[in-house]
Formats: structure tokens, C-alpha cells, sequence
């Protein structure tokens, strides 16, 4: 199969998910108990029967499950992701404010990861019974083990409380006066902890991955061919050895991208991220349904194009890959 | 008798009390300027107290917008948008007259329209409708003066045009014909009536707020700016309150996190105000279902409970006592009534008399607690060892979240409950919902969920809500919590501990019964 239809048939399997992912969620939020009439008048303090009737009313929530569901699902196939319960506002509206800083955070969490994973993988692999290689499996697997919002914590109290270096929590210190470049700073400045944070889950993955990869490739005969004839240490080990050791860390790269999503739920509530995250998890409490569906409808979309991306990148990396 | 009782009592004279901003003996001058950061706990739905109540809106609703009166820190009213005020003879009409040449954020004068049109907002729209029910008709004989007319005495009005209750809205953004309640106004653009305006909203980051010159206070706010971070992670604003990166934080009352701020000498750690708000921790019982429907269950269990214990050890003496379900910095709290403090063997010996005997293994029959949100949890967690002494056998239902635990108990399916609820003001207000027989309602949360009802106390929460005169509010009040300690509907515990957290550098922190969910005018950087 060639590239475009391969593409296609993902494309396709995609939606389907995408209506699977849905009504399946639908159906578990109307599941949970209580209702965004509960949260809104718990938000208020209290509110008269009257107001809670008229919310529940104005949602449709006294409407039977498949009537909502249908609503909702013919206002989705019109690419409307309706009002937010919650803030009133349209959710297209709520989802692209917070997107930014969700993909920032994912982003350089998941290169960090990747990068720092690998190279630390290759140097473990060099002599995988070495000092190096013993350390690079502990700490890796230490990152692994370690809850997340543990992590983040451990992080705070040391950087932030003990050694002031880092700011506590958010995304920019609103009193920074500066140009774009100042603002910039201040908001990489904030972005260092939640994103050593977030990568410190997956650089065990992607360490023990490389390692284990490399540690195969370099038993294979081209590398001993290329150490034959002369071929330096370092050429061996970065030219001939990484790009083919590669692919499984692309792969699972590729594939992780869902869990680095979920990953950022808890590290925003940890570090008061303001992305997509920070939002999931108000919209649960809230039972803000629209807006959860609109995340999970997001997030869903990002995750398939991202597999989609995974297997074009396969392709390059190793020609061999015909179709998937 | 408190400048509060006086002024009620003066009140139903047709007392007229002139305007003149009564200012606390400062210990320095207050300086001009400055940006004071300010950390905020939740997310605001918008930010138009007049339609959304809750402390989220309140603390930056209340800087937006301007209330008719305001309190000191000893439910003295005070003069704000209106400069004098004036109840009726027969307590049916209350006529106030507002200050002149205030105006709202885009210039426009406020009126008596305004007022009018905010007083009907509110009462249509805001959720709390005990505060404005009695109001029959809102007359403006001309710009400036507002005349309330009632249908019965409503001695909650004066408490309901304070802080977030009443804000004042402007008719011409408002009044366009939109839903209030969804009104686009309410988060973007806002034109308000208080001492800053909205430079910008952004959802779960911040709300920067900057001074409106044209504040109908001369000279007033001080500060230039206010940034309200909003931070929900508790352990995250302490770490940036102790290290300065936040100035103030109002509403914090997690014990430990308190008692490590006090002992930064950087910091005001205080106590003071949020009377008015009311915060209230109770355990509340089934009074209908179960073995709970017992007085002589809810007695015993109340005989079993160590209140004392709970303040020590879980509230690490952050916390005051509350014996009735009035808070104790009300001046209608009796404290004479009996708080049923610790006494195994007379819970024991009431179980035995009412015929519950314990079974071969010491256990007499078993109850469920629920809770709903973690700050709750280590009291209905006591609540297990501690009853498994009398011999009930004790499980805790956890909740997943708010609105799980709201669906339970709201639908009445529940033994007993850690609760925590505000009284709002006024005992009209945010205490007869719950023990109003007519507001025992399946599916509203902080109805009467304890299904409780009693002729007696109905009546006595009517007297009490329509006469001016503070004495005989007093007693009627009393008698009501004399009534509830005997059948306890609800045991209550303590006086939820809400503490404003203010850097020294922080002039006037706010210390009304309203905490900070009221005007930050007279706050300065030193």
C-alpha cells in the first residue's frame, strides 16, 4: 500500500474512534452521579429549588439520556462543541485559550524526554554494566516509579521553597514589565519545573528503550564491519548504530503522546498550569459536560494525528516499512 | 449593646445616620500606589455578584462593583453608594439616599435607576432569594434617592445590600434585554461601580484589576493595581505567601499550612472577620431514616463526639467552637446552650435506655458518614474510632467529588454528613434553609436535607425575620437554638477557621465580617 492510502485508512478508522470516544463518554458522564446543577448552586453557597430547577431545565439535564446524547452528537457533526455550563462561554472558545499552554508544556516535555532519554539510553548502552549504565537504569526507573504529582511536589519544595530559583505556580508573573523577549524569559522560566516534571516519567521509557535497542544493534554485523574497518567510536555508536536503534523510541514516542496528555492533567493541577488539563479537571468536578466532551473531542483528534505522524516518521527513518 | 444593636434599634425610630466614612485610627498615613498580588482559590463562573453568588465571584466582585452599605468588623453598617439611609416607621419602606456624582467605569452617572434595576436583578436572579423576597416595589422619587417598599418587616435587608449581596449594576449594559444570567457583560468589558475596573480575566490565571479614578470615594483605592492570581492548590499559595510572592490570601483555613505561615515574622496571620460569612462545620443527621431518626441516637452520638479533641488535634487550635448553628461572631449566637461536651458514659447509657443493646461484639448497630470534599474528610474519618466507643459501628463513605456527595445527600440518602455550611449574613438569609420545614426539597443541596421539622422553630425563624428590634431577635433566636440543641438535627462543631494571610507590608488588611470578599479601597503597600 502506498503512503496516501495508508494515511487514508487511518483517517478513516480516526473518525470512527473519534464517534466511539463520544458516546462512550457521554454515557460515562451521565453515569456520575450528580450534576452541574449540584456544582453550580455548591459553588454559590446554596441556591433556592427554583434557581437549580431553571438550571437543570436550561441544560436539558430533565431530558431522557438518548435525547441528549442525540443533541449533542448532531451539534458535534456541525463542528459545534456548544457552551460551556460552567463559564458560558462556547467551548471552541474555552479549549483554544487553554490549548497553547498545554502544547508548550507537552511539547517540551515529551523533546526533553525523547532527547535526554536517548542520549542517556546510547550512554548506557556503551558498557551496559558499567557505573554510567547502572545509574541511568536507576534513576530513570526512579522517575518511572515516582507519582507524578509526587515528583512535582519534591520539585517545588526544592527549588521553590528551599532554593528560590524557580517560580511556584501559573504560566507568567503578570507584574513582569518587558517586551515579547522579557515575557518569553518569564514564561520559560515557569515552564522549567512542570515540564522536568512531566518528562521525568517518560525518560525512563525512553532510556530503558534505547538502551535495550542499541544494546541490539550494536551486537549486529554491519557495526562490527564499521568498528573493522576503522570506523571511529563515535561514528559507530551516533551514525551507524543510533538512527537504526531509533525507531522503537519513535514508535513508542509516537504512541506515548495520549499518555503525555493525561500526564499533563496532573501536572497542571500540580503547578497551576493554565492549559487544557487544569481545565479537564475543573469540567469533571463541575460536570461541565460540553466542556468535557470538548477536551476528550480535542485531545482525541491530537492523539490520531499524532499516530497518523508516527507512522509517516517510521517510513523515513526506516524505508523498510511498507505500510503499518 | 453593639454599635450594630444600636443602630437596629434606632433603625425602627426612623434614625437617620449621615454620611461620613468613619476611618479606624490609622498608625500611618496610607501611601498611594503599588500593585498588591493576591492569591485567589477558584476560578470565578463570571464576575457579576448580582447573578452568581460564592466566594470565587465575591472576591473580585466586590472590587468591581459597589454595594449600597458596608460593615466594619463589628456588624457596624456603614455608608458606601448610599450615603444615608432610613427605615420606616412601620418597618415597610426603607428610604436611601445615594451619594452624588458616582460613577460607573465608563463615565455614566449612577442613578436610582441603577439601583432600582440592581435590587431586581438580584432578586429575580440571584440564587439566594430569602434577601430580597419581601420586596414588593422599588420607587425613585428622583436620581438620587431609592425607596424600598416591603410587604412585611425585613430586618435582613440591611445585611443584604452589603458586600457581594447587592451590587450595583449598570442598567444601560445590563438592562439590554439579555438574560442576566448569561449576559456576555459578565466576564468581558465589565463596567462596574466600585473601586477598580477589569483590565483583563483570564480564566484560571489571573484578574488584574487597576484603580477607577473617578471612585466616588475621594483619594480612594490606594493601590494602583490588584493581581489576583488564582491558585487552587493550597500547599503552592503557601509556598509563594512565605516566600512574598503573594501579598495577601484570603479564605485559607488549612490548619497546618496556617500554623507554618505564623511563624514566618513576615506575615499577619489573622482570624479577624468573615463573622458574616458564617462558615460553619456541623455533622448533620437523617432526622427521618434510619436509626438516626432517634433523638436519643443523635443525643448520644453528639455525648460521644470530643469537640475539644477535634480543635486540638485536627484543627491545631486554628479553629473556635460553634455550639448552635448560628456562628459564633454573630450577635445573635447563644452560647448558653448546652454544646454536649464529651461524655462517654451518659451516650452510653442514653443507647441502652432507648433499647439499642450491644451485640457479643460490643456493637450496637451501624451508621454511615459521608463527606465530600477532603478538608472534611479527617472529621468523618475521627468519627469511626471515636463511636466504635459507644458502640456504633461506624462507616465512612467516601465521595468522589462535590457533586457526587451533593447527589446523596440531597436525595436524602445518608445516615449522618460532614458538612460545612455559610451562613451568609443574616440568619434569614444563609440559616433558616436549613432547618425551614418548607425547604425540606429533594435534589437542592443546603436545603433542609436533615428533613427536619418543627412548628415551633418555624414560627420562631418567621418572628424573628420581620422585626427590626434586635432584642427581641435575640430572643427569639435564642429560643430557636435551644430548641435545635435539644433535637440536634445537626450537631455542630466549630467556626469554619478562615484566616486572611497578609504580608506586613500590606496596610489595612481587610478585617470586615466580610473578609475579603469586600471592598480592598482602603488596603496600601507600606
Amino acid at each position: 500500500m502506498g503512503l496516501w492510502s495508508t494515511v487514508a485508512e487511518r483517517v478513516g478508522y480516526g473518525l470512527l474512534l473519534l464517534v466511539a470516544v463520544l458516546i462512550l463518554n457521554f454515557a460515562l458522564i451521565s453515569i456520575a452521579p450528580g450534576d452541574i446543577a449540584d456544582t453550580i448552586a455548591g459553588d454559590m453557597g446554596g441556591a433556592d429549588a427554583s434557581v437549580i430547577e431553571e438550571i437543570r431545565t436550561r441544560y436539558g439535564l430533565d431530558q431522557p439520556f438518548y435525547v441528549q446524547l442525540w443533541r449533542y452528537l448532531s451539534r458535534v457533526v456541525q463542528f459545534d462543541l456548544g457552551y460551556s455550563y460552567f463559564y458560558n462561554t462556547p467551548v471552541t472558545t474555552l479549549i483554544l485559550e487553554k490549548l497553547p499552554a498545554t502544547l508548550l508544556l507537552v511539547f517540551s516535555a515529551q523533546i526533553l524526554a525523547v532527547i535526554t532519554g536517548t542520549l542517556l539510553g546510547v550512554l548506557a548502552a556503551k558498557k551496559p554494566n558499567g557505573a554510567v549504565s547502572l545509574t541511568v537504569t536507576f534513576l530513570s526507573l526512579f522517575g518511572f516509579a515516582a507519582p507524578v504529582f509526587w515528583t512535582g511536589i519534591l520539585l517545588i519544595i526544592l527549588f521553590v521553597s528551599i532554593f528560590p530559583l524557580f517560580p511556584v505556580a501559573g504560566m507568567m508573573d503578570v507584574t513582569v514589565e518587558g517586551g515579547f523577549f522579557v515575557k518569553t524569559l518569564d514564561v520559560l522560566h515557569h515552564l522549567v519545573l512542570p515540564m522536568i516534571t512531566l518528562a521525568s516519567i517518560f525518560l525512563a521509557l525512553y532510556s530503558r528503550l534505547a538502551r535495550a535497542s542499541m544494546l541490539e544493534v550494536l551486537g549486529a554485523d554491519y557495526v562490527r564491519t564499521a568498528r573493522a574497518k576503522g570506523v571511529p567510536e563515535r561514528g559507530v555508536l551516533y551514525k551507524h548504530a543510533l538512527r537504526n536503534a531509533l525507531g522503537p523510541v519513535v514508535t513508542v514516542a509516537g504512541l506515548q503522546f495520549s499518555a503525555v496528555i493525561s500526564g499533563a492533567v496532573v501536572v497542571e493541577a500540580v503547578f497551576s498550569w493554565p492549559g487544557l488539563g487544569t481545565l479537564a479537571l475543573q469540567s469533571i468536578l463541575a460536570r461541565d459536560t460540553p466542556t468535557i466532551m470538548g477536551i476528550l473531542f480535542f485531545s482525541s483528534v491530537v492523539v490520531i494525528i499524532f499516530n497518523i505522524l508516527t507512522d509517516i516518521t517510521l517510513r523515513f527513518i526506516d524505508p523498510r516499512i511498507k505500510s503499518g | 449593646m453593639s454599635k450594630f444593636a444600636r443602630f437596629l434599634g434606632g433603625a425602627a425610630l426612623a434614625a437617620t445616620v449621615v454620611a461620613t466614612m468613619p476611618s479606624a485610627p490609622f498608625a500611618e498615613e496610607p501611601k498611594r500606589g503599588g500593585t498588591l498580588v493576591q492569591a485567589i482559590q477558584n476560578t470565578p463562573r463570571h464576575l457579576n455578584p448580582a447573578v452568581q453568588s460564592g466566594i470565587a465571584t465575591g472576591e473580585p466582585g466586590t472590587q468591581l462593583f459597589a454595594s449600597l452599605l458596608r460593615y466594619d468588623e463589628s456588624w457596624t453598617p456603614e455608608p458606601y453608594l448610599a450615603k444615608s439611609w432610613e427605615v420606616s416607621h412601620d418597618g415597610l419602606s426603607v428610604t436611601l439616599k445615594l451619594v452624588e456624582g458616582a460613577t460607573f467605569h465608563d463615565g455614566h452617572p449612577i442613578t436610582s435607576e441603577d439601583v432600582a434595576f440592581s435590587i431586581e436583578t438580584v432578586k429575580a436572579y440571584h440564587p439566594f432569594k430569602s434577601m430580597f423576597a419581601p420586596v414588593e416595589q422599588v420607587k425613585t422619587p428622583d436620581a438620587h434617592t431609592v425607596v424600598v417598599v416591603l410587604s412585611q418587616p425585613h430586618p435582613a435587608l440591611l445585611l443584604a445590600m452589603s458586600s457581594q449581596l447587592l451590587s450595583i449594576i449598570p442598567k444601560h449594559i445590563y438592562g439590554d434585554g439579555q438574560d442576566p444570567k448569561t449576559h456576555p457583560r459578565n466576564s468581558e468589558n465589565v463596567v462596574g461601580s466600585g473601586p477598580f475596573k477589569l483590565v483583563e480575566f483570564k480564566r484560571d490565571q489571573h484578574i488584574i484589576l487597576e484603580r477607577y479614578e473617578n471612585f466616588f470615594i475621594k483619594g480612594r483605592p490606594y493601590l494602583d493595581k490588584i493581581v489576583m492570581r488564582i491558585i487552587k492548590d493550597g500547599s503552592a499559595r503557601t509556598i509563594a505567601l512565605d516566600s512574598g510572592e503573594f501579598m495577601l490570601s484570603g479564605f485559607e483555613q488549612t490548619p497546618r499550612d496556617l500554623n507554618r505561615l505564623k511563624k514566618n515574622p513576615n506575615l499577619n496571620v489573622s482570624n479577624e472577620g468573615y463573622a458574616a460569612i458564617g462558615s460553619i462545620v456541623w455533622l448533620a443527621f437523617n432526622t427521618k431514616q434510619g436509626k438516626t431518626a432517634d433523638k436519643a441516637v443523635r443525643q448520644a452520638i453528639s455525648y460521644a463526639v470530643d469537640r475539644n479533641f477535634i480543635l486540638k488535634a485536627l484543627m491545631l487550635g486554628t479553629a473556635k467552637p460553634a455550639k448552635t448553628g448560628i456562628h459564633p461572631g454573630s450577635p445573635f449566637y447563644d452560647d448558653s446552650v448546652n454544646g454536649y461536651d464529651v461524655d462517654l458514659d451518659k451516650a452510653n447509657k442514653l443507647l441502652d435506655d432507648a433499647g439499642y443493646a450491644k451485640g457479643s461484639d460490643g456493637m450496637r448497630f451501624g451508621l454511615t458518614v459521608d463527606y465530600g470534599w477532603a478538608i472534611v474528610k479527617p472529621y468523618a474519618e475521627y468519627m469511626k474510632p471515636q463511636l466504635k466507643k459507644i458502640g456504633i459501628d461506624v462507616t465512612v463513605r467516601a465521595s468522589a467529588d462535590f457533586p457526587t456527595w451533593a447527589k446523596r445527600i440531597s436525595n436524602h440518602e445518608f445516615d449522618m454528613t460532614m458538612d460545612n455550611v455559610f451562613n451568609w449574613g443574616d440568619p434569614v438569609i444563609g440559616v433558616h434553609r436549613t432547618y425551614d420545614s418548607d425547604n425540606i426539597k429533594k435534589g437542592v443541596i443546603w436545603s433542609n436535607t436533615q428533613q427536619y421539622s418543627n412548628a415551633r422553630v418555624d414560627e420562631l425563624m418567621k418572628l424573628a425575620g420581620s422585626t427590626y428590634d434586635l432584642d427581641e431577635r435575640k430572643k427569639y433566636y435564642a429560643e430557636f437554638q435551644q430548641i435545635l440543641a435539644g433535637e440536634l438535627p445537626i450537631y455542630w462543631l466549630f467556626a469554619g477557621p478562615y484566616h486572611t494571610v497578609a504580608n506586613k507590608k500590606v496596610g489595612n488588611p481587610p478585617n470586615s465580617i466580610w473578609g475579603t470578599s469586600a471592598p480592598l479601597d482602603r488596603v496600601y503597600l507600606k
